[in-house]
């Protein structure tokens, strides 16, 4: 299976062997500039990818700039409601029109020379316009359209093929997941103002592999848990015995779990005195009249990191985070995240959720800022693969049951990449 | 409150000297009980507030005082072994004054130098100062960082 490397005994870059129950990747994969631009071109460019959420423009007139797999994107929604994707970039000599983060208009007008865009893309002024002929065809000088955007439940992501599957198959049984979390939300889910954007010296498959890494967690986090311990005296609170991974399909993974720090939507801890608990009582309540006690207490209670194939990860763990990550280069990626809240949640439990997500997530947490040094420190040991050229993701391979501390959910997502690598596609 | 910008300087020269050197009990000690340390996200406003929007760091006092707690550990895997850190304090102002409290702002540059790159921090911090049985004390420090994402810096792993 797999691609073909030149001049190796295994032919493949992904080796499993069910017999032995050994699962191997070849460490090139983390530094080959090659590799990388095989990635971009039979992954970035073909997956579905996390653009943005619906909340982040909520108004007609809104707009974003991101960069999503390499591209630099303009996401605006029409004074018709619609929201659309366009590459941030004039058709006339290729300027990026929108120079803003995010904003309010009624149009785009690059500097350069004051070409102007309704919210459309289309163009509607220049000046000298007489100078330009009635012949030239329609649409030419718009900006130009992403080939594919569509949302689910307000998450929109693009795709840049525009004979790819569409994106409800392709999410697969990862709208399960979605659902489970925009579900605690009545009036809907919204993102929390402020992005955290920061950079891992590491390729960007390694963050796809630690961000449902549950192997990981105990040793790389041990003073996480230290400050759980002295926060709320117990490690033991973990209210569901689930322990799994779930493959849900197209190269999509989960592990779902309990664990001991507290849950904002309906998982109280000590800090959160009388008035937390009452108020997560409340909400666990209501979830219980909306869904039945036994979706109630899984949408209040279990933990679950997936990782979106390729690059979007939804963590609903103490608290929600959406991120992303691109690949600089094949050592050196850019990630961004976010928070996400029920928009009708009170200012206090606004407040401890936010508390909750700083106390392990983002570059000033107590727990990422050590997975971006374990993740340094691989990159930097790659630099042996001529003498140690495999990762190990073995663990679980041959038992009968697969817990979330083994690693069939990175697996899963190798199994993929290695598909795609291969020149394997889902086009309609 | 009758404190000279002398002083004043003196103070945050004397913290950053305690940051420098990894003497991280003793700058706790700087702080008055209930203080709150943050980071905001790049480009905020000086009014900025953790309860709506996402920082990087937003310590109540509890949590600054873990924060220290597992810095000194060697199980801070991201500060073990120790980054070098130099921490330069510039632009002092005292910029209001009342009986029990200053506003102090500066600009700092911070360098964090481990395995042969070295990480820039920049921009301004604003702190609350009060005098505690005669000696000054910080109430609040946040740390407003110019650059518009962590993207080569990765974590604020450093109290900045």
């Amino acid at each position: 299976m797999g691609l073909t490397v030149p001049g190796r005994a295994s032919d493949s870059y992904v080796v499993e062997d069910r017999q032995r129950s050994v699962f191997r990747v070849d460490r090139r994969v983390f530094v080959d500039r090659e590799v990388l631009e095989r990635e971009q071109r039979l992954i970035f460019d073909r997956c579905w990818l996390y653009l943005a959420h619906d909340s982040e423009i909520p108004n007609p007139g809104d707009y974003l700039t991101r960069k999503v797999g390499g591209r630099e994107l303009i996401f605006a929604r029409g004074t018709d409601g619609t929201a659309r994707a366009f590459f941030n970039t004039c058709p006339h000599r290729g300027a990026m029109v929108c120079r803003e983060a995010q904003g309010n208009g009624k149009m785009f007008r690059c500097m350069y020379h004051s070409w102007a865009f309704d919210l459309t893309g289309k163009l509607v002024a220049r000046p000298e316009a007489e100078r330009y002929s009635d012949n030239i065809e329609e649409g030419l000088h718009d900006l130009v359209p992403v080939a594919l955007v569509d949302d689910y439940r307000g998450l929109f992501f693009v795709n840049y093929a525009a004979n790819a599957i569409d994106l409800s198959s392709y999410l697969a049984g990862a709208k399960e997941y979605i659902d489970l979390t925009l579900d605690q939300s009545e009036a809907g889910m919204e993102i929390v103002g402020g992005v955290q954007e920061y950079g891992f010296e590491a390729n960007w498959k390694l963050l796809a592999e630690n961000s449902c890494d549950g192997y990981h967690g105990l040793p790389t986090h041990a003073t996480y848990f230290d400050y759980l311990m002295a926060a709320d005296g117990q490690l033991g609170n973990l209210q569901t015995k689930r322990n799994e991974p779930r493959d849900l399909g197209n190269g999509h993974a989960v592990i779902e779990y309990g664990a001991p720090w507290g849950r904002p939507v309906a998982k109280p801890v000590a800090a959160w005195g009388e008035a937390g608990a009452a108020d997560t009582a409340a909400i666990h309540a209501r979830l219980a009249d909306r869904f039945g006690s036994e979706r109630a207490d899984r949408i209040a209670y279990n933990n679950f990191n997936m990782v979106i194939f390729p690059n979007f990860v939804l963590n609903n763990i103490m608290a929600i985070t959406f991120r992303t990550f691109f690949p600089d280069s094949p050592g050196k990626q850019q990630v961004k995240a976010w928070a996400l809240a029920p928009e009708e949640e009170s200012r206090e439990m606004r407040e401890r959720r936010l508390y909750n997500f700083l106390e392990f997530l983002g570059p000033g947490g107590f727990a990422t800022p050590d997975d971006c040094e374990a993740l340094r420190l691989c990159q930097l040991g790659y630099q042996n693969l001529a003498a140690a050229g495999w990762n190990d993701i073995s663990k679980g391979m041959g038992q009968n049951e697969q817990i979330t501390t083994d690693e069939e959910q990175m697996r899963i997502f190798w199994r993929e990449w290695d598909r795609r690598m291969s020149g394997c596609d889902d086009e309609r | 409150m009758l404190v000279t910008r002398a002083e004043v300087e003196d103070f945050l020269f004397e913290e950053a000297a305690l940051l420098d050197a990894w003497r991280l009990d003793d700058w706790l000690e700087l702080f008055a009980e209930g203080a709150c340390y943050r980071v905001p996200p790049a480009g905020s406003p000086d009014e900025v507030d953790p309860a709506t929007t996402l920082f990087y760091v937003a310590d109540d006092y509890f949590r600054l005082t873990e924060r220290v707690k597992r810095l000194n550990k060697p199980t801070a895997h991201v500060e073990f072994p120790k980054s070098r850190c130099r921490h330069l304090v510039s632009n002092v102002r005292i910029v209001s004054s009342t009986e029990d409290g200053l506003r102090v702002t500066s600009n700092y540059v911070t360098y964090r130098t481990k395995g042969g790159r070295t990480e820039t921090y920049l921009g301004h911090h604003i702190y609350d100062l009060c005098l505690v049985h005669g000696l000054l004390r910080i109430r609040n420090k946040t740390s407003f960082l110019d650059t518009d994402n962590l993207n080569e810096q990765g974590k604020v792993s450093i109290i900045v």
